[in-house]
């Protein structure tokens, strides 16, 4: 019988008392056993990026923690992002606005790093923006259209927009 | 007639509709798909090149707890028709028929080979089983090398094969050896390219359940082409199309490989039928590497012959390309490669010879470029070559010899696959070299390379133009539909992969029927909302699918205007459509849903339908194209190299493009961005490495290199248009083009960079240490003489 | 790429997680996961139990402790760039440490993780050579304390017994006014380090260079310190063309050759890198 644990975490504001395999990774448990599968798997060796959460709202990235270590922590996914059912949040609008999206599958790890980047860098260079991309792999856009959604979504927070 | 509204849908950057959801983590990607009672498949997968199979033995993996099932071929026989993937493109020059079986029977030719799947509860459990999967494998010789695979003597790839050529052709025309015995100069170049996978960030998957009810057979799969999988589906399952249903969810990317059907596809279907219940296969970033196909190795040796004023005279050759262990495509990617070479520039006579060799490597078939990017590069580094022997600048050699748009459309002695003309419809290409050439200062270039040189920096530059058939027909259909709720149903066989294909058939029909895109829901890659398609390769889709939406959305709103005139009791020509109403122009007031309309002509029974129109308000277009329309571009590289440790910067990248009428400007940016991205790779980073036993030695993305966002460098686009004639729309594809002068500008840029120690480049990717040990040996000669 | 099955352990104390290793065989330690967890997924160990030590209290910190810094083995590489006193003490580490992957990374991954699995081309590695740091280990026996050039017992195999771990590190520091340099070539941003070089370099007041440290990483599979080099640089006035002369002696070190780049690269990077490394710590010394 595989072992389990139960954990106790937040996800997205919301509280989950739950029973977990030990060996399952925190990717695995938010897409298949709370069903966010807003999360993507890219490559499940920690280079692409695209599995990046906020943990206790730092970026991690989610296919290299095991779930059970998210006991007691705050996760944060791409689905707790926007404020309501029908806004969004500002640097989803800066993405939409300035086409930082094609297939859209690195994208919620993209945002992710991004919400991290810009509370702690309010008013970053385009070099900076650059390098904190530089742990998220897209093979769509070529990062053109990151970066302008970064930039604009840093004037649009520093505007006061509610991040 | 010109409604209010149009003219600001087409030609403008529209909000996406694929955007909402994506941004919110609400795509729906095929590991996203559960469905209760699902299982989880894994690949029991070769580790050997080549080996014999001498038996499998499932019982350490049925005894796992939660193992549901272990399918080898012999499993799989009583459910096949046809044990085969029967997929290679016609063509003539096939030597032997080397075609994937579903899964391997007797012998395995390539790492990564499918040999059994795994049925279990969840994936962790299916991989435990893999594990315990015992095959006895008596491994035989592997060829590594497709030039050793050539040679007389080298050990067959495919046990039962007489030798390793999968194809051989030449193409050309005019009397290319005589244009050789009377030119003034011939110069000659051996080249390596190399093209690695396409490494979409989402790699495949499959999701295949099967409704006893209906006993039919539907598939989720990340595939580029549906109805081909479709297709292929019916060939090897003998069920008819009817119980068969195949859709493209939402994909992460494509870039080729996902437009080839694939052993996983087929298996995990029958592991569906078999086990009676849902079966989902989610191919890892290892598998990725080790069994998706990719592109690899063409070796070339290429001649030039120029007058003395460095006008081309002829070009000729033969190229070794790497097919890989099976024909999961066919043989485009050579005649892509061969195609291409000369096309932006005025060739009096042209010959190509080209074979392909098997090797126990995965199969080859396009990656985004598909070919392009080699043949680009043959004929970019042989007019570098031409200009250096002359003494001329290198812009100035390619003016010379450039199509001049005063000749177009322009017929190439050449037949495409199909045995179409080469025809290049229109475009400016000496404009287009101009303006990238002015855009990057490449005239005062030379100054600014001697005052870096003089701070001891090395930068170069390099420059080269392309021309590329796109849109790929025969055709892509499009059927419009509108019904009672006045909603505009859109279906297509196109297939998107992130290239914002709806968003385009969306604006195309949106310019018809009432400029609101919010009123438009497009369904794409789904074998049951049109009976017939093609998918996505080739950058094909706009031009194909574009203009069949086009053709059938101009029907639906002829039909939706006749029809309103009678309900309005006005004249068609003072009709105009808005948002999801048809309304006489300048009085608002007169108007009428388009879900009234179609309510109308949705027949009341007993009652004639008005203007006896035919019944309802849709119309379905296959426009057929069998020309490719030819889109081109000039990019110029400005590099920096570190000659101490070989690395390189690109401090500046420009392209000036022409894909004909642009439909949406910043997704057509987006485009060249991210196929800029992939040609920067394959110039600088991407290599995907096999030792001599063809064991594959690059399988994580840590050692295979794909750009991230501080690698690329400041992309600048120039837009030129050249509608082409040959489609209603006038549009080209640009999904591809970003890619396929990259190579070729960078590498001429580094050998430019490197004048001073007179290091040449003939080879893509070229990496640091390569580049460190060209100076080093540069250096050592100097010091010789 | 899951992992395979094993039992999960996650002990409050050093104590109960040493005495943990004394009792169960094929054993592994969890602390940031960012290298043993692609490992466990890709299935290249296969371990029967994991042993995470994120729940042990007291393993992580900064701690500045006489002429040395003292920093937990579970200090996350994040909290050693942000950390003023490294920044200010140990200008060589902050320098290395915004070269070590990237944030995602460094959130969650450790310094005692990184050291323990002695990958050749690790920034921190590399450091803790430079630093001539002191590792604290913990075992059945109690604690016992390690020269780090004592550390690579081989290719990725630290000098532990498998009931043993790293609980802490002690980085002598440099006088206020020292040169450092951390220098690297990497395929991109982020990578590990094909070849780097660290340099400190202490001068009295005339100018004379009076101490050197210089280690080459990822040459070879542990980090080499050039002590013939920095013998021969102590003395001197330092300047470029000195340091360039000396570093050539490096292109005979020990240097690994591979599919991505032949022995002779690396011995080239190693020349170069060091090389550049102490013209930049040379310029970096004040008064």
């Amino acid at each position: 019988m595989a072992e389990t644990r139960k954990i106790a975490l937040t996800v997205n504001g919301r509280r989950h008392e739950v029973e977990v395999e030990t060996r399952y990774t925190l990717a695995d448990f938010l897409r298949q056993q709370l069903g966010l599968t807003g999360t993507h798997l890219g490559c499940e060796q920690g280079v692409c990026g695209a599995c990046t959460v906020l943990l206790d709202g730092q970026s991690a990235r989610s296919c290299l923690m095991l779930a059970v270590q998210a006991h007691g922590h705050e996760i944060t996914t791409v689905e707790g992002l926007a404020p309501s059912s029908t806004g969004l949040h500002p640097l989803q609008e800066a993405f939409r606005d300035h086409y930082g999206l094609q297939c859209g599958f690195c994208t919620p790890g993209v945002l992710l790093t991004l919400v991290e980047f810009l509370r702690d860098n309010p008013d970053p260079t385009e070099q900076e923006v650059r390098v904190a991309l530089s742990g998220n792999l897209c093979r769509c856009t070529g990062y053109a259209g990151i970066v302008a959604a970064a930039l604009d979504a840093a004037k649009r927070l520093q505007g006061g927009a509610r991040g | 007639m010109a409604d209010a509204k149009a003219h600001t849908v087409i030609g403008s950057s529209v909000p996406r509709l694929e955007d909402a959801a994506l941004l919110t983590g609400q795509g729906r990607y095929v590991d996203d798909i559960r469905l209760p009672g699902m299982l989880h498949a894994a690949f029991v997968r070769s580790p050997h090149a080549h080996a014999a199979i001498r038996g499998i033995d499932k019982s350490g993996a049925l005894a796992l707890a939660g193992v549901r099932s272990v399918l080898t071929l012999e499993d799989l026989r009583p459910w096949l028709r046809n044990e085969r993937l029967v997929v290679g493109l016609p063509s003539p020059s096939y030597r032997q028929e080397r075609n994937r079986p579903a899964l391997a029977g007797t012998e395995v030719v390539h790492v990564g080979e499918p040999v059994a799947i795994v049925i279990a509860d969840d994936r962790y459990l299916a991989e435990d089983a893999v594990a315990r999967v015992a095959v006895d494998y008596e491994p035989l010789p592997a060829v590594a090398d497709c030039r050793a695979a050539l040679a007389p003597g080298a050990a067959p790839v495919h046990s039962d094969a007489p030798h390793n050529l999968l194809a051989e052709f030449a193409m050309g025309y005019g009397d290319v050896d005589g244009a050789f015995t009377a030119a003034p100069h011939v110069f000659r170049e051996s080249l390596w390219l190399h093209r690695g996978g396409g490494h979409s960030i989402e790699c495949r998957g499959t999701v295949a359940v099967h409704d006893p009810l209906e006993d039919k057979l539907t598939l989720w799969s990340s595939t580029q082409m549906p109805h081909a999988l479709l297709r292929v589906l019916v060939d090897m399952l003998g069920r008819d199309e009817s119980r068969l249903r195949v859709v493209s969810p939402d994909l992460g990317g494509g870039f080729g490989p996902k437009l080839v059907s694939y052993s996983e596809d087929v298996v995990t279907c029958l592991a569906a039928l078999v086990t009676g219940r849902p079966v989902k296969w989610i191919e890892d970033r290892r598998e990725h590497f080790i069994s998706a196909t990719q592109e690899r190795d063409q070796y070339w040796e290429v001649e030039i012959a120029v007058d003395a004023d460095a006008r081309i005279l002829g070009v000729r050759g033969s190229f070794i390309h790497d097919h890989g262990a099976y024909t999961a495509r066919g043989v485009n990617l050579g005649t892509n490669s061969a195609e291409t070479v000369t096309l932006p520039y005025e060739v009096p006579a042209y010959r190509m010879s080209v074979r392909l060799a098997l090797t126990n490597k995965v199969p080859v078939t396009p990656v985004r470029g598909a070919g392009h990017p080699q043949g680009t590069f043959a004929m970019e580094r042989l007019l570098d070559r031409v200009a250096r022997e002359l003494a001329l600048d290198r812009a100035e050699v390619r003016r010379r010899n450039l199509i001049p748009a005063a000749r177009m459309p322009y017929t190439k002695q050449l037949k495409t696959r199909g045995g179409m003309q080469v025809v290049l419809d229109s475009g400016d290409y000496p404009r287009c070299q101009a303006q990238a050439c002015e855009r990057a200062g490449w005239d005062g270039f030379r100054a600014r390379q001697e005052a870096a040189r003089r701070e001891g920096r090395h930068i170069g530059i390099g420059l080269a133009n392309f021309v590329k058939g796109t849109g790929r027909g025969p055709f892509e259909g499009v059927t419009v539909r509108v019904g009672p709720s006045g909603r505009i149903l859109v279906y297509s066989g196109a297939t998107a992969m992130g290239q914002s294909t709806r968003t385009m058939l969306a604006q195309v029909v949106a310019e018809q029927l009432g400029g609101d895109l919010s009123n438009i829901t497009v369904t794409t890659g789904d074998t049951d909302g049109i009976p017939l398609g093609i998918g996505g390769s080739n950058s094909r889709q706009t031009v194909t699918a574009g203009s069949s939406a086009h053709l059938a959305a101009r029907k639906v709103r002829q039909k939706a205007i006749k029809v309103a005139s009678l309900l309005l009791k006005a004249s068609e020509q003072d009709l105009e459509i808005v948002g999801g109403e048809v309304r006489v122009r300048g009085a608002p007031d007169m108007k009428i849903g388009l879900g009234r309309v179609a309510h109308a002509v949705a027949g009341t029974p007993g009652y004639t339908l008005p203007g006896e129109v035919e019944p309802g308000m849709e119309a379905t277009e296959y426009f057929v194209v069998d020309e490719m329309a030819y889109a081109n571009g000039s990019a110029v590289a400005e590099v920096e190299v570190d000659v101490e440790t070989g690395g390189v910067r690109i401090l500046r990248y420009v392209i000036a493009h022409d894909c004909g009428r642009i439909l949406h400007p910043a997704i057509v940016d987006g485009q060249i961005f991210g196929g800029a991205a992939h040609g920067i790779g394959n110039a600088l980073y991407e290599w995907m490495g096999f030792d001599d036993d063809a064991q594959p030695v690059t399988t994580n993305l840590g050692e295979y290199l794909l750009v991230t966002a501080t690698e690329m460098p400041p992309v600048e686009i120039i837009h030129l248009e050249s509608p082409s004639p040959l489609n209603p729309l006038g549009v080209k594809g640009v999904g591809e083009c970003g890619v396929v002068p990259a190579p070729a500008a960078i590498v001429s840029a580094v050998e430019d960079a490197l004048a001073p120690f007179g290091v040449r480049l003939a080879q893509a990717p070229v990496s640091p240490a390569q580049l460190y040990a060209l100076i080093a040996g540069a250096r050592a000669g100097i010091r010789a003489r | 790429m899951k992992p395979p099955p094993f039992s999960y352990h996650d002990p409050r104390t050093v104590a109960d997680a040493v005495a943990l290793l004394g009792r169960v065989e094929n054993a592994k330690l969890l602390a940031g996961g960012q290298s043993l967890m692609p490992m466990l997924n890709m299935r290249y160990v296969q371990p029967d139990h994991v042993i995470d030590l994120n729940g042990i209290a007291g393993l992580a910190g900064v701690r500045e402790a006489g002429d040395a810094l003292e920093i937990g083995a579970l200090t996350r590489q994040r909290d050693l760039e942000f950390s003023g006193l490294v920044r200010r003490r140990c200008p060589l580490m902050h320098e290395a440490i915004l070269q070590v992957g990237h944030r995602q990374t460094r959130n969650r991954g450790t310094l005692g993780g990184s050291l323990c699995h002695l990958d050749p081309a690790a920034e921190l590695v590399a450091v803790a050579a430079a630093l001539d740091a002191t590792v604290g280990v913990a075992g059945p026996g109690g604690r016992r304390e390690l020269p780090f050039a004592a550390f690579p017992a081989g290719y990725m195999t630290p000098a532990l017994a498998p009931d043993e771990m790293v609980t802490d590190v002690r980085f002598p520091l440099w006088p206020a006014g020292h040169g450092h340099a951390f220098v690297e070539f990497s395929r991109r941003h982020g990578d590990f380090a094909v070849v780097s070089a660290a340099a400190l370099l202490e001068a009295d007041r005339s100018g004379r260079i009076t101490r050197v440290s210089l280690t080459i990483g990822g040459a070879g599979p542990a980090p080499f310190r050039a002590r013939d080099v920095e013998r021969a640089l102590v003395g001197s006035a330092g300047s470029a063309p000195l340091f360039h002369e000396a570093c050539e002696s490096l292109r005979s070190i020990d240097a690994t050759g591979d599919v991505h780049a032949p022995a002779s690269y690396r011995q080239q990077l190693a020349v170069t890198l060091a090389s550049r490394a102490l013209k930049k710590a040379h310029s970096r010394i004040s008064a």
